[in-house]
């Protein structure tokens, strides 16, 4: 029999929001249930973390108190330089607040091209095109380029922004495990005759702070006819000579097809683009939806993006004292007894595994009622299920932050019984 | 390529990964009865293609809920 048509001015029964197949929001049950049992527990909302005041690139102010910015991928502490905030305010006077309107249409200004100009003599390469994020960047690319009947070939630890690019494309999915070279080689081997093949490899990997061995991993993708993606994000700006990424510093970038990069960490603002010297690269700016179908960046922020990736050409100086502070780091952790993500300095990142998520969360607000703030991150964005206290530093942290800093971590870890 | 070669390769395969020893049949599920995170069903998964010389790509693997539909999978791929 028909149960009848509800109306609105009959209140429906609540939901029995556990069981009940109506609601939508059931299948986040054990998300909501794990937050609410770390929250009962007494302790302050990991991720609810508001910046009340901020400072300088390695201070703010949180809860009311000053506190020193261990997990911002501020590597290069671009965020306060002068000249960088002088371009923004200098746009915003000249060009307004915003585009309003798809760079395809009426949202390429000057701006948009300088910065793209910017990013080709950054990499010394000929094609460059900005996308309003970074995430936008790897999802444009990726579900553009790879289309049915090809093939991407990926370390299984990639970024989520890689994931949803495969997930939003038509081309077969096919991981291996993290900085496999034999499982890549193997998987390239057993591809269809004829397929096309992307490779999609990170040059720093964000979660453990590592590197990969792109020489060889990109070697074996080319003697198997693979065009070659590397993201770039966390090594821009810091690492290889010149600041290009992993791929410069092992001297293998001219054979990189695409580079993948973002404004948000070394650069300092938010965006994201793709370097290419394919001869037939700009047919992306009609092809790739994400690129298309979007609101083009506000003339301050590509303003202050081309002022800050021109200053990182020269930046030798300050990349120097980034590896200092990353090294010291990272041996005074390993003397305090923490257990690291890595057994060397591989990036600007240094990974702090913590036994299980309520001590990690645990140690988290430690330190932040220390005075530092850094990244709690845990299970399904970190591999083998890890919990992690993800630190990333900055050029502008001093010798005495460093300092201060590992003390800290030592109060810390002994209030929770880590060390 | 036999069905049951298959199986049979699959079975010892399998053995390692089943942690909770659950009793595997045909209609055991991966998520559900072993309740496997996704990096065991990678590690699982990348055991095969190597026993085999096989690709079960990631979007063959969302059609495959099943120890049954596994080894219907592996058959074909291996004749393929």
């Amino acid at each position: 029999m028909s149960e009848g048509i509800a109306t609105p001015d009959k209140p429906e029964p609540p939901l029995d929001a556990g069981d009940d197949a109506r609601d939508l929001f059931s299948k986040f049950d054990p998300i909501i249930k794990q937050r609410q049992d770390l929250l009962d527990s007494g302790l302050e909302d990991p991720f609810g973390l508001v910046m009340e005041r901020v400072l300088s690139p390695v201070t703010a102010v949180c809860n009311g108190r000053e506190t020193i910015l261990l997990g911002t991928y501020n590597y290069m502490g671009m965020t306060f330089d002068p000249e960088v905030i002088e371009a923004g305010k200098r746009a915003l006077d000249d060009f307004g607040a915003g585009t309003t309107g798809s760079r395809v249409l009426n949202g390429t200004y000057v701006g948009h091209k300088e910065v793209e100009k910017a990013l080709c003599d950054f990499y010394g390469m000929d094609h460059a095109i900005v996308f309003s994020t970074g995430y936008q960047a790897n999802l444009g690319i990726i579900s553009t380029i790879a289309g049915k009947g090809d093939y991407i070939v990926l370390d299984i630890d990639s970024h989520a922004s890689i994931w949803d690019g495969c997930k939003m494309g038509d081309a077969e999915v096919v991981p291996f495990k993290h900085n496999d070279i034999e499982a890549m080689d193997k998987r390239l081997g057993r591809i269809p005759e004829g397929a096309g093949k992307l490779v999609v490899l990170e040059g720093v990997y964000s979660m453990l702070g590592d590197i990969a061995p792109l020489r060889e991993m990109i070697a074996v993708a080319k003697r198997h006819g693979a065009m070659v993606l590397v993201d770039e994000a966390h090594s821009m700006g810091f690492i290889g000579p010149n600041g290009r990424g992993v791929a410069e510093d092992q001297g293998c970038l001219d054979d990189v097809d695409f580079i993948i990069g973002t404004f948000s960490k070394s650069v300092g603002t938010v965006g994201g683009f793709c370097v290419s010297n394919h001869p037939k690269f700009e047919i992306m700016r009609l092809v790739c939806r994400p690129y298309v179908f979007t609101a083009s960046l506000p003339p301050s922020v590509v303003a202050t993006a081309a002022t800050s990736i021109r200053k990182l050409m020269h930046a030798g100086d300050k990349r120097a004292h980034l590896w200092e502070n990353s090294k010291r780091m990272h041996a005074g952790l390993k003397t305090l007894g923490f257990q690291l993500g890595t057994d060397e300095p591989q990036s600007a990142i240094i990974a702090v595994i913590m036994p299980d998520l309520e001590r990690g969360a645990a140690m988290w607000e430690a330190l932040l009622q220390e005075g530092l703030y850094v990244n709690l991150a845990r299970p399904p964005a970190t591999p083998a299920n890890m919990t992690l206290l993800r630190c990333s530093l900055c050029a502008e942290h001093t010798e005495e932050q460093v300092g201060d800093i590992l003390v800290m971590f030592e109060a810390a870890g002994k209030a929770v019984g880590i060390i | 390529m036999d069905r049951e070669d298959t199986k049979a390769r699959i079975d010892a395969l399998i053995e390692p990964f089943n942690k909770k020893n659950v009793t595997v049949g045909e209609d055991t599920t991966f998520a559900g009865d072993l309740e496997w995170d996704s990096l065991t069903v990678m590690d699982f998964v990348a055991a095969i293609e190597d026993e085999f010389d096989i690709i079960i790509s990631m979007n063959q693997q969302a059609e495959i809920e099943t120890y049954g539909q596994l080894i219907d999978s592996v058959t074909k791929l291996r004749a393929a």
